[in-house]
């Protein structure tokens, strides 16, 4: 049996064959690919159906798509302000398909899409894009100010290489925030899933013991679900603040 | 065999990160609970900096593991 607890991300092509190829280089269809589809798929089919009845007294499903929209649309309108919310649609898209994909990793045998960081980093570019974009469209080259705090003159020589750095790094810590939350937890899970199979192939005492790592693996689950949301939370946050200070600059100072 | 060796010891040492990280979540935690006693009108508001210093103190310590995986598998 094989107890790698990194052998959960491997990436498989489900199709032998290449579906095409860019310069050279065959893309396949893989397992990473389906959870994707399924998540994207899932997301907005239940959340277009739930509010279809568009009942005065709301269900359970449509109270859940309309309880998810405030809830993004109050974080969006706490964090960048009146005119952040022409953003709702990338926030809420960003927020709903992070947390779809950690949830649907949740599923045992599933495949955690965030855990790869090719799709984190992916997501993270297209924010860090956007708000350079937004920047100069709304401020033109006023936007390069973001880079120069409010401070006397030579203590700038310091400061705007740290702003500036600080800023570039933003995609990879956005990126690798995410994937290393879900790597880690997971890989968590499949550590302690071992110890169970471990202890209960020993016989004897031993076996009757691997009912404690059984047990915690259920606390670390429940842990792991506050993870997954939490993280779809930060990151949806995060593009939010980004924004606002692509859209305020210094102002709120 | 040695620079098998050096990666592992490599690896541990990078996990020292999380001490770095267990320090910031239980500064973020204790200061908002002191905050929160002294003051609980205002507890609820800040819940939303409350979970964003708990991610960024977080992802810190979680780089760590990520230079552990680095040293691991990519070299």
């Amino acid at each position: 049996m094989n107890l790698n607890p990194m052998e959960q991300f491997a990436i498989k092509p489900l199709i032998a064959e290449p579906l095409f190829a860019i310069g050279g280089h065959p893309i396949y269809f893989t397992n990473q690919a389906l959870l994707m589809v399924i998540v994207a798929l899932a997301s907005s089919l239940f959340l277009t159906l739930a509010v279809k009845p568009g009942a005065l007294v709301p269900g359970r499903a449509q109270s859940m798509a309309e309880m998810s929209y405030e809830f993004v649309g109050n974080m969006i309108h706490s964090a960048t302000g009146e005119d952040g919310l022409k953003f709702f649609p990338l926030v809420f898209t960003l927020f709903i398909f992070v947390l779809c994909s950690n949830f649907f990793g949740m599923i045992p045998g599933s495949f955690t899409v965030t855990s790869q960081i090719a799709v984190t980093l992916a997501l993270a570019c297209l924010v860090i894009g956007i708000v350079i974009v937004v920047g100069f469209a709304k401020h033109g080259l006023g936007f390069l100010k973001l880079f120069v705090p409010h401070a006397p003159a030579p203590l700038l020589l310091l400061l705007v290489p740290i702003e500036l750095i600080s800023f570039l790094t933003r995609p990879i810590s956005l990126s690798v925030r995410l994937f290393a939350n879900m790597l880690a937890g997971h890989t968590m899970l499949a550590v302690f899933g071992g110890f169970v199979v471990a202890l209960g192939t020993a016989g004897g005492i031993l076996s009757v013991l691997s009912i404690a790592p059984m047990l915690l693996i259920v606390g670390i689950m429940l842990l792991e679900l506050l993870v997954a949301f939490l993280q779809a939370y930060v990151f949806a946050i995060l593009t939010c603040i980004y924004l606002n200070e692509a859209l305020h600059l210094h102002d709120h100072h | 065999m040695e620079v098998a060796a050096a990666k592992l010891i490599g690896a541990g040492i990078a996990c020292i990160a999380l001490v770095g990280a267990g320090i910031g979540i239980g500064n973020v935690f204790g200061s908002y609970l002191s905050g929160a006693l002294r003051n609980p009108g205002a507890a609820a508001s800040q819940s939303t900096n409350l979970l964003l210093g708990f991610a960024l103190c977080e992802a810190t310590g979680l780089f760590g593991l990520v230079i552990a995986l680095l040293i691991l598998f990519a070299f």
